[in-house]
């Protein structure tokens, strides 16, 4: 084996691996800092190691063992240095083994459970997330966050701290509590993604395919682990579907490409027909009287648009009705706007505008309304209107390609 | 572990009869349950006094150490396994007291 084959073994089994020695140390030693650090101790010394000896038959045994060797050997320094080490420890589930073998049992779930616990910060939950479970380093972490790697690396500090001293347990929720806990999961997750898929930051690309692949990789652990959740099946849908038109989004001259002017025929059909299997699943469950939840209809909308070969085939009655749908579940004025955006299509512009002014108040501050409102009144000839809609809009956008979009419509208008 | 569950107030005045009889009822749980330690009502900021002996002298202030529209006006300490207890526990001291609830291990 050459020395690029055994680097990428090492980044493969990096990628598979990370998360599983973490959890399995973490519920060993009861203790994320012991298990995160013994982790990564151990992927360094099959960096050094495995060039030379070869990559072992079983690399994920290989890397656990090793792992708890370092693991112990850190735990006996610090006993020695602080009989009180072992006291705060970090609560594990001391259960008897559970009856129930599966991905209930499997550690990678109260590990997540553990980083997007509600008692953290939001920031801190993605960070310690995509460091845990994505097996991300601090400055790959800091980029995602858009913060310095002091900062970033100090958010993981923090709540790994207040895991510990205020026994935020490892273990997977009880039944009562699991779908509010799974939610705060996914949000997490989608909040990864969304940073990817539209990256904020006028210096920054505005895709940020690293992050929308770690947010796919990591709802497909979760799939995995809880593969009944039909909010889980959702948000993987609409991250596949939306994943699928990542390169038809962004125009070769750095410029935001919407939906309606998208080459289709660029899109991934792959992952479309992944994401469409998956909302067919949902559409069954829905039909069996399980009412879905927000990612479910979202993902549904996506389908419906990756759906039609090209944009005068969407079938426009079908998503506003998804968005009536949506509208029960998440009464936001950003559901609200988005419906709009498809009542435009159905029932023309000036019933969309209408809509549109109702949300004046709430969304005056977001980008994305000022720029639909430029868009209607655009096509209602009213450009005077139009063109000041879309100067707010630019002052209020943060993605590179977005403003780029928008000051061109703006600068075409008569 | 033990917990100190605070109550934070805004508003002036002791509790409500209402308030007062929940809080007995959730008292009582968390005694049955055995995660009471000790819970006690406090007096208002405008009761309280500040001793500084950190120099050759000790300093005597009237009122709180720090004024704030919001003040601590009671608290709990319990018993509980972890955090996740703990914070359901304080859900429920929550709705009995009606006002907002600060959960911190103790050390």
């Amino acid at each position: 084996m050459n020395s690029a084959d055994v680097h990428e073994a090492i980044t493969r089994v990096h990628r598979d691996e990370w998360a599983r020695v973490v959890a399995t140390l973490t519920k060993r030693f009861g203790d994320l800092d012991v298990a995160e650090e013994a982790a990564a101790e151990a992927f360094a010394t099959a960096v050094q190691r495995w060039p030379e000896d070869g990559v072992p038959p079983n690399p994920g045994g290989w890397l656990t063992t090793t792992a708890h060797r370092k693991a112990i050997d850190r735990i006996r320094r610090e006993d020695k240095r602080d009989d009180k080490y072992r006291e705060a420890q970090l609560l594990y589930d001391d259960d008897p083994p559970p009856a129930q073998v599966g991905p209930i049992g499997d550690d990678r779930l109260r590990l997540i459970f553990t980083c997007c616990h509600p008692a953290l910060a939001i920031e801190s939950r993605v960070a310690l997330t995509l460091r845990m479970l994505g097996g991300l380093t601090v400055p790959e972490i800091a980029r995602a966050l858009l913060a310095t790697e002091a900062a970033a690396g100090q958010r993981i500090t923090r709540a790994k701290a207040k895991i510990k001293a205020t026994r935020i347990p490892y273990r997977v929720p009880s039944e009562q509590d699991l779908p509010a806990r799974v939610s705060g999961v996914l949000t997490v997750l989608f909040l990864v993604f969304n940073e990817g898929y539209l990256a904020t930051g006028s210096d920054t690309d505005p895709l940020r395919p690293d992050l929308t692949a770690e947010a796919i990789r990591l709802t497909r652990l979760i799939r995995t682990l809880l593969p009944g959740d039909g909010e889980v099946a959702g948000l993987l849908a609409l991250m596949l579907l939306t994943e699928a038109r990542r390169t038809a989004r962004v125009s070769a001259g750095g410029e935001l490409v919407p939906l309606g002017e998208q080459d289709r025929g660029s899109w991934d059909a792959e992952l479309i027909a992944e994401g469409h299997r998956l909302v067919r699943e949902r559409l069954a469950a829905a039909a069996a009287g399980v009412a879905p939840g927000r990612y479910q209809i979202l993902a549904a909308i996506n389908a419906v648009h990756s759906s039609a070969r090209d944009v005068r085939d969407t079938d426009w009655s079908q998503v506003v009705a998804l968005y009536d749908q949506l509208v029960h579940v998440d009464p936001s004025p950003i559901v609200a706007l988005n419906r709009a955006i498809a009542v435009a299509e159905l029932d023309g512009p000036e019933v969309a505008l209408a809509a549109v002014d109702h949300l004046a108040e709430a969304l005056a501050g977001y980008h994305l309304f000022h720029a639909t409102r430029a868009d209607l009144l655009r096509r209602l000839g009213r450009s005077r209107q139009s063109r000041a809609a879309y100067d707010k809009a630019i002052e209020l956008a943060a993605n590179a390609a977005e403003i780029a979009y928008l000051t061109r419509r703006r600068d075409q208008l008569g | 572990m033990q917990y100190m569950v605070s109550v934070i107030t805004d508003k002036p005045g002791l509790a409500t009869e209402q308030e007062d009889a929940a809080i007995d009822v959730f008292n009582d749980r968390l005694k049955a349950e055995g995660y009471w330690v000790f819970a006690g009502g406090l007096g208002g900021p405008d009761t309280a006094t500040v001793i500084d002996s950190r120099g050759a002298e000790t300093l005597v202030t009237d009122g709180p150490f720090l004024e704030s529209k919001e003040y601590l006006i009671g608290f709990w300490i319990i018993e509980a396994p972890d955090l996740d207890v703990a914070l359901a526990l304080a859900a429920e001291g929550s709705k009995a007291c009606n006002r907002k609830i600060e959960v911190r291990p103790f050390l």
